[in-house]
């Protein structure tokens, strides 16, 4: 596989104009993520009401495939519920670790372009992290 | 194009011949050449047995081999050949020093100093040695550039002094340490020094007498040998008075149920079946590396680093850890990109069939030091090419494009 289509513009675009790397007001939840082999780190803050998330961003350091997973994680999860954003937490780590269904695949949209790291093993904890963060402040 | 020279030295080396990769991680180990790789088969199809047991014909020929091996890598560093253990690695041979010696001779109160730029093996076992015995770890930092300035360490230095722990060459930073003059030092205090030669050994002569290094550690992986096989130099008058760091078979004098007396060094410290396949490989390795010579090994290595260096030096989004001049890298340059995190760089870097290693190279402290999470290191070896050198800037300079800058 050849970093020409990895590093796309998708990528790139979310790594260097991230929409959701900002502190919010009102935060609810809230909670640290780290790869401490290799430094990626974020804090990922969320706003929920009535058990939908309403607001949601991130702060952080690391590669540009921990911090643009994270930003595209959120432009997905905003406006979801709690429980179809772990629902889509569920695809996403299935799509790196195992394998999904076209359909699964359709629901994560953006987040679908991430499946060629599912070839990178060195590079897995890097793509979940923000998603693996999610999970944990939901209790899961 | 490579050069007559270069393909001959590469065609000494099977995996190096065989692929298209760039190979330059080779400060975290290098590739193997056929000499090694047949010594190891000849030993296992030729003299395998169990060394130092048997009085059969086979056991003495194993027993001569892996004691040949021991004569070669004491030659090789200017040493007597009972100052030599094998161990695994470099790591297990600091562990060796630092349980035998670090936990024996040194008591609450005392001093281990351990210089900022170690890798986590240099470290990690001398903080637990100040953990368990209640002594105190200081760092001696180095300036921005790298340099260790021996004004910094005299002023370190006490009657409490117990321990220098320095690499001869920095994983990260690739600068030559003064440890001979640091050696002096240390032993005016009465404390002794402990030396990683992982990088310098396989790169640079080193002669251990003018060094006056207590206890010096090096890996045989680094220097073409095969992986676990490893060289703990000592001073025969510390390794007489430590006790044995592991127990078991072929280190013992007599065993009766209430007490035990232990073998002479260095035979004391090689508890359990030795790696004699490995013995003989870094016999082989150590034969490969005299055939070339290190006059031409480091200046081979040096003329690579120094390509790569005085182009990188040209792109103003590189920041290189370390010395401003190439001279001070030997063989390594570890780099950051602006903007563009490690891995990242890495990746493409694999991805444009080139090997080079990101993240801390097992030196956090270090990189906490210098202010930075992590780096990329480009690391050469003597079979390296001038065209990969040119491949490795090629994508270097292109990367920041890639990343969408």
């Amino acid at each position: 596989m050849s970093t020409n289509t990895f590093y796309n513009e998708i990528i790139n675009e979310h790594n260097l104009n991230p929409y959701h790397k900002h502190s919010i007001e009102g935060a609810n939840f809230s909670l640290e993520g780290v790869n401490p082999s290799c430094g990626d780190d974020i804090i990922l803050n969320l706003k929920v009401e009535d058990g939908v998330i309403t607001d949601g961003a991130y702060e952080g350091d690391g590669c540009a495939i921990s911090q643009a997973s994270a930003d595209i994680m959120l432009d997905l999860i905003i406006g979801k519920t709690k429980e179809e954003a772990l629902h889509l937490a569920d695809i996403f780590m299935r799509m790196i670790k195992e394998k999904i269904s076209d359909e699964e695949k359709e629901e994560l949209e953006e987040a679908g372009i991430l499946e060629s790291v599912s070839h990178m093993p060195a590079r897995v904890k890097c793509a979940v992290l923000g998603w693996r963060t999610m999970s944990e402040m939901f209790g899961r | 194009m490579i050069t007559d020279t270069e393909k001959r030295i590469r065609e000494e080396f099977p995996l190096i011949n065989s692929t298209t990769l760039a190979y330059l991680d080779n400060s975290a180990t290098v590739q193997k050449p056929k000499c090694v790789l047949d010594a190891v088969s000849r030993y296992y199809e030729n003299d395998n047995a169990n060394p130092m047991r048997g009085l059969y014909d086979l056991s003495l020929r194993a027993t001569e081999d892996y004691e040949k091996a021991r004569s070669a890598a004491a030659r090789f560093i200017g040493a007597a050949p009972e100052e030599i253990i094998f161990t695994r690695n470099a790591s297990e041979s600091l562990n060796l020093v630092a349980y035998s010696y670090g936990m024996n001779f040194i008591k609450e109160g005392d001093e281990i100093i351990v210089s900022v730029a170690e890798h986590h093996s240099n470290f990690l076992p001398w903080q637990q040695v100040a953990k368990v015995t209640g002594a105190k770890v200081i760092w001696y930092d180095c300036e921005e550039d790298g340099r260790f300035d021996l004004d910094t360490l005299l002023g370190l230095l006490s009657d409490k002094t117990k321990l220098l722990a320095i690499t001869q060459v920095s994983n990260v930073l690739g600068r030559v340490n003064d440890v001979k003059t640091m050696a002096k030092m240390v032993h005016e205090k009465g404390g002794v020094i402990v030396v990683d030669g992982s990088q310098s050994v396989p790169h640079m002569a080193v002669n251990i007498k003018d060094l006056d290094a207590d206890f010096f550690a090096f890996s045989g992986h680094k220097m073409y040998a095969p992986m676990g096989i490893g060289v703990l130099y000592g001073k025969k008058a510390l390794l007489d008075k430590m006790p044995p760091f592991l127990y078991g078979g072929e280190m013992i004098e007599s065993v009766t149920k209430e007490r035990t007396t232990f073998a002479e060094v260095p035979h004391k410290f090689e508890a359990g079946t030795v790696n004699a396949g490995g013995a003989a490989g870094l016999l082989a390795a150590i034969e490969f590396i005299e055939k070339y010579g290190f006059d031409f090994i480091t200046k081979r290595e040096d003329m690579l680093t120094k390509r790569a260096f005085d182009r990188m030096k040209e792109m103003p989004f590189i920041k290189i850890l370390g010395g401003e001049k190439a001279e001070d890298h030997h063989g390594i340059i570890a780099f950051q990109v602006e903007g563009v995190h490690p891995h990242d760089v890495s990746q493409i870097f694999a991805d444009s069939d080139i090997a080079v290693r990101a993240g801390h190279h097992c030196a956090q402290p270090l990189h906490k030091h210098l202010g930075i999470m992590s780096s990329t290191r480009m690391s050469v070896a003597f079979y390296n090419t001038e065209e990969e050198i040119d491949r490795f800037i090629e994508v270097l300079s292109g990367i920041r494009s890639r990343m969408g800058y």
